[in-house]
């Protein structure tokens, strides 16, 4: 760990884990539910999400100054926005097809908790280098959670991994279909998204027993 | 450090910061535009040729042809392109881009209504483009008829239905349910209704003229019947010019 500091690496790799912003903070669960159900959507949403938290973090860190505060969730707001804004436009341009599966999830990247709570807590008080590792640590956080939940909603609702049909044929009877193996319709509900988040704190707080809060 | 409490400090700072997110925003719209602009046009030609059955549809899910080569399909199965005013049907080659809620807002006289004439293995297929209103917001669609008046295929897309429960009109057991359904009872234009309580779940009766709705999708489903029966209805006489 040359690179980074003992105390950089804890920004960038605690939400991974112990600080995850999904299961152990419990923000941002509306979008782990709505755009999970397939693979690929999880991944653009992620990337998305660490765009606009790691640039959102260093720009606010930047002003943190000079933000009069009176005013400062109001730029904070500001900031997102028009980072959401962009990365909407650029996925219109670049990825149509899949802009039009996140739809209005891309437009609520800027009521996603975890970016104002980052830019409230961390970028306000710190310099933008921490701010840009803090911001791709709980971006990363996020996205990895979702990617997970896709991973298995997808797997086990459709059969298929970002559209491959990893499981065989459905419909010719191949591979797992052919010794009776159906798809489970039911993974592709936003409820099941829930269940997936819940059985993944569960396995995190087994693990880690320091997690369970005293009642 | 300049005093960040101060009312004038506030008020100079919102005001540079929206001009400089404004100046940023106006600029990054205006440069994507146009490929945004190139990607709708190839989503509206996908549309339309899914409408009548030329896509890459697998088990369950919705495939268009693909962006790279939907020009070249549409050239190739849409043989007429035609603007139907006061009466008057004119061809137009760029039929496809006429924004239709713009079209049904305006008087009777001064509207333009575009027409794709299609054909597909000796087969001719007359295209109509939907537009209406859902639950939340506005709906749209293509239905492909025969020269008997025969639905042989629709596209249903949506600005923004509830999810899970509207904003499936857009899936295939939604869609697909149309496909065979009859717009005309004898001489009678009927149209087609998304009807709740049917007895016919699994749609096996073609010539009612009724698809089984979707359930928790009430108004979605009514706005779905009021714009085929509204629009499709306009196109009728000139359907049966067309034939000869």
């Amino acid at each position: 760990m040359a690179l980074l500091s003992k105390k950089d690496t804890g920004l960038l790799l605690d939400p991974l884990a112990d600080n995850n912003p999904i299961t152990i903070q419990v923000l941002g669960i509306c979008s782990a539910l709505a755009i999970t159900a397939q693979l690929k959507a999880s991944i653009v949403m992620a990337l998305s999400v660490v765009f606009v938290l790691a640039v959102g973090n260093v720009v606010i860190s930047l002003m943190r100054n000079i933000i009069p505060s009176k005013i400062r969730i109001i730029v904070q707001l500001v900031v997102v926005a028009a980072l959401v804004i962009i990365v909407d436009q650029v996925l219109k341009a670049f990825a149509y097809e899949l802009s039009k599966t996140l739809s209005v999830f891309v437009g609520l990247i800027i009521t996603n908790c975890i970016i104002m709570g980052r830019f409230e807590a961390f970028a306000l008080g710190n310099g933008p280098y921490r701010s840009f590792l803090d911001g791709i640590g709980n971006a990363a956080g996020y996205g990895l959670i979702l990617i997970i939940v896709g991973f298995f909603r997808e797997l086990l609702g459709s059969g298929t991994l970002l559209g491959f049909k990893v499981l065989g044929d459905p419909i010719a009877k191949t591979g797992l279909y052919a010794i009776g193996y159906e798809n489970n319709g039911f993974m592709l509900l936003s409820p099941m998204a829930l269940i997936v988040v819940g059985i993944i704190i569960w396995i995190q707080r087994s693990r880690n027993s320091a997690l369970i809060e005293e009642n | 450090m300049a005093n960040t409490d101060k009312n004038s400090y506030t008020i100079i700072f919102a005001v540079v910061m929206v001009l400089v997110v404004g100046a940023l925003l106006a600029f990054t719209a205006s440069s994507l535009k146009p490929t945004i602009t190139e990607n709708e046009r190839f989503e509206k030609q996908q549309n339309i040729l899914y409408a009548m059955g030329v896509n890459e549809n697998v088990e369950g899910s919705v495939n268009f042809i693909p962006t790279s080569e939907v020009e070249a399909e549409f050239s190739k199965y849409i043989k007429e392109q035609l603007v139907i005013q006061n009466g008057q049907v004119t061809k137009d080659s760029s039929a496809y881009l006429i924004d239709l809620k713009g079209e049904l807002a305006k008087d009777m006289s001064e509207r333009r209504l575009p027409l794709f004439v299609g054909e597909k293995e000796g087969k001719d297929y007359y295209i109509i483009p939907l537009y209406g209103k859902g639950l939340w917001d506005a709906i749209w669609g293509f239905v492909a008829l025969d020269a008997d008046y025969v639905v042989q295929g629709v596209y249903f897309d949506h600005k923004g239905e509830t999810p899970g429960l509207g904003a499936n009109i857009k899936e295939r057991y939604f869609m697909d349910d149309f496909t065979g359904e009859e717009i005309m009872s004898g001489t009678q234009y009927e149209g087609i209704t998304v009807a709740k309580g049917n007895n016919d779940p699994l749609n096996e009766r073609k010539d009612d003229g009724k698809v089984d709705a979707l359930a928790g999708a009430t108004i979605t489903g009514n706005g779905v019947t009021a714009m085929i029966n509204s629009t499709v209805k306009l196109y009728i006489p000139y359907i049966k010019d067309l034939k000869l």
